[in-house]
């Protein structure tokens, strides 16, 4: 790599590029998702890349076109592609499919619940398959912009325009419904299973309190909000779209309400992905120039991971353990860092 | 912004009311021996005779953005639909979007406008509306989604022209000219046109509003071609010699100065007039000549959006003139000829 400039301070800061095992994923890099200590690159089309701890790569074909969307629980991944199907990927990068839509429509959101429920959406409908029992589907007024399980019971998230559906799929009552104008994409419980975060299509958050459905607008970014990771325990929520990592306060009952939200790790580039420590009060932020760097959250200190100058990163995750960080650019050139 | 324009996958809007032949034109673009592989975005499938594994199903979802803008709608559905196409970059060279019959064209210009994704993978090429020439006229009349895709368009495919009359074809053809002088106009039966002038055209592209020109000039020609066509006489002349039809809400305006103009009073002006008028003008376009600018100003605009920048030197053998047109519905013509007259350099 030639021509690069460190990023903040030149030279000031201290770097661990030198310590990353690289990885390239033929055809480009959407997501990478930890099954134990191998990471999961998700390609832009067709296959996953396993890259196991001891650094030997396997490619396992998943989808027959472009991949939409991915989830992971630690244990599986699910993924749901345009030629309508949608995947599970075990541990022992062993995939099945878990359904064909009829009409080959694509397979816009997954999720995946942690007892074992898989969720998936195609057009304005969600479909849910319980480890038990049959398939369950859901049709809400638009397109579905995103999926997400409630850490508690079996209770889906389904996003779309001008609000969010809660759905029961074993009960047959009405599901909630939660309303704020505009188009809904990304949708996350909080773990503490009190607050409800969607990324809209503008560039804003809208939250609400699940006990009084009290809102939250999480305003100010100069472009769409596209990652989101919750920080060890749930106090925070660090998002992408700004050219600092975003993090909205919500240890108190009132979350965000009425307070600032901190910025760390200013760049001079977008963060256009985010990825919270799982035990610490560490976070990685990639960028829009390919910088990745890793971040102390009570003080802002920064490591630096990859230098800048490629495409946009559209990959990162840690193990479960805290101890591998993965990550890849929208091309696919990506690493492995070991901490 | 051509260099990076270039890169983009080009966009092309086929519009149409039903029956008029967009299927027809599309099942061509696609079986043609062009060596170019299409995305094709539609709203029915099963009409589509071609075997394509990117022809992907819509279901047109207009949403309005959050910025207190009622006319600022955009094509959901295509956003979402363009982001999943960009994983498969380099499967195809273009993008077709087919709306259905009824539809309006500004959500789908409009967004890629405000949709930063959608602008930094692709650039809408040119919005192309299939017309009956059979049944045009009718629909005129009785459909405003017939008229919104006549204006909104840069190329007219005036099809079926076997089934009418040369006298019923010269009447149609006013009446689409009377809407919108400005777009291509090419005459076909089962659509048969030159797929160069229907793809790749880049009208949305500011680098080429230069290329637009020609249709400027047609316009005048083809009004004084048509003079004795024979609508009722009760046809008014505008001041660039266009025909107006009584029954005819929808209309062109345009407005041109010699003398240069005073880019502190044009900007707040235009800003102000789509900021109030952007409901009823479809689309804008402009070449600016600034007074102590030697660079072109070139602009277009779609409902409220506007974007605009300097384009190139003005050539020493080419006059100094600034062109301004307006395609809408009910357009306050003197308040805005009264405006545009204030902005000249004094």
């Amino acid at each position: 790599m030639s021509g690069f400039e460190a990023p903040g301070e030149a030279g000031s800061i201290a770097s661990v590029t030198d310590r990353v095992k690289p990885v390239a994923i033929e055809g480009g890099a959407s997501a990478v998702h930890f099954l134990g200590d191998t990471a999961v690159f998700i390609g832009t089309e067709e296959n996953a890349t396993l890259v196991a701890a001891d650094g030997t790569t396997s490619t396992v074909p998943l989808q027959g076109g472009g991949i939409l969307s991915a989830a992971c629980d630690g244990k599986r991944i699910v993924t749901g592609g345009d030629d309508g199907k949608v995947m599970l990927l075990d541990a022992s990068g062993k995939a099945e499919t878990v359904t064909t839509d009829a009409k080959r429509r694509w397979i816009d959101n997954v999720a995946l619940h942690p007892d074992g429920a898989v969720a998936w959406s195609a057009g304005k409908i969600a479909y849910v398959r319980a480890p038990k029992g049959e398939d369950k589907f859901f049709e809400v007024p638009s397109t579905v912009g995103g999926l997400a399980f409630a850490p508690k019971g079996l209770r889906l998230a389904i996003a779309h325009y001008n609000g969010v559906t809660l759905w029961f799929p074993n009960m047959a009552g009405n599901a909630e419904f939660l309303e704020w104008a505009g188009s809904h994409l990304g949708v996350m419980f909080s773990p503490d299973n009190r607050f409800l975060v969607t990324a809209m299509h503008e560039p804003a958050l809208h939250g609400w309190r699940l006990a009084d459905s009290k809102h939250m607008r999480m305003t100010g970014y100069p472009g769409r909000v596209r990652s989101m990771a919750w920080t060890v325990g749930g106090k925070g929520l660090a998002t992408s779209g700004a050219d600092t990592v975003i993090i909205w306060p919500f240890a108190s009952k009132d979350g965000p309400m009425g307070k600032q939200p901190a910025m760390l790790a200013p760049l001079g580039a977008r963060v256009s992905a985010v990825a919270c420590h799982p035990k610490n009060d560490i976070l990685a932020a990639g960028y829009s120039d390919g910088t990745v760097l890793l971040v102390r959250m009570n003080d802002g200190a920064e490591i630096l991971a990859r230098r800048n100058g490629t495409p946009p990163i559209a990959a990162l995750g840690w193990n479960p353990g805290g101890t591998l960080l993965a990550f890849a650019d929208e091309d696919g050139a990506g690493g492995i860092l070991p901490l | 912004m051509s260099s990076t324009a270039a890169s983009k996958i080009p966009v092309t809007v086929l519009t149409g009311y039903l029956g008029a032949g967009k299927t027809t034109l599309l099942n061509r673009i696609l079986s043609e021996n062009h060596g170019k592989k299409y995305a094709v975005i539609v709203n029915e499938f099963g009409e589509i005779g071609i075997d394509n594994d990117l022809i992907i199903g819509a279901d047109e979802e207009v949403f309005e953005m959050n910025n207190g803008c009622v006319c600022c709608t955009v094509r959901g559905d295509l956003v979402r639909i363009l982001a999943g196409l960009m994983k498969r970059k380099g499967k195809f060279d273009a993008i077709i979007v087919e709306t259905t019959g009824l539809a309006d064209p500004a959500p789908v210009a409009q967004t890629f406008f405000v949709d930063e994704d959608v602008q930094n993978a692709a650039r809408l090429d040119a919005v192309v509306t299939v017309a009956d020439a059979k049944w045009l006229s009718e629909r005129l009349k009785d459909a405003p989604e017939a008229k919104n895709q006549i204006a909104f368009a840069d190329v007219i495919v005036l099809n079926k022209t076997d089934l009418v009359s040369p006298a019923e074809l010269a009447e149609v053809e006013a009446r689409i000219r009377a809407i919108n002088p400005y777009a291509k106009l090419h005459r076909t039966e089962r659509c048969q046109v030159a797929l160069a002038d229907v793809l790749e055209r880049g009208a949305f592209d500011l680098d080429r509003i230069l290329e637009i020109e020609p249709a400027f000039l047609e316009a005048d020609e083809h009004d004084h071609h048509h003079d004795h066509d024979h609508h009722h006489g009760h046809d008014h002349h505008h001041g660039h010699g266009l025909k107006h039809y009584h029954d005819e809400d929808m209309q062109s305006l345009s407005l041109k100065s010699d003398k240069p103009l005073d880019p502190a009073k044009f900007m707040p002006w235009l800003q102000q007039l789509v900021q109030t008028e952007g409901g009823k003008i479809l689309r804008s376009k402009g070449i600016l000549a600034f007074r102590g600018d030697d660079d072109r100003y070139v602009f277009q605009g779609v409902h409220m959006m506007l974007e605009g920048d300097h384009q190139r030197p003005w050539k020493d053998d080419e006059p100094r003139e600034s062109r301004v047109v307006f395609i809408g519905r009910d357009l306050p013509e003197q308040a805005i000829r009264d405006g545009f007259a204030k902005c000249i350099a004094s």
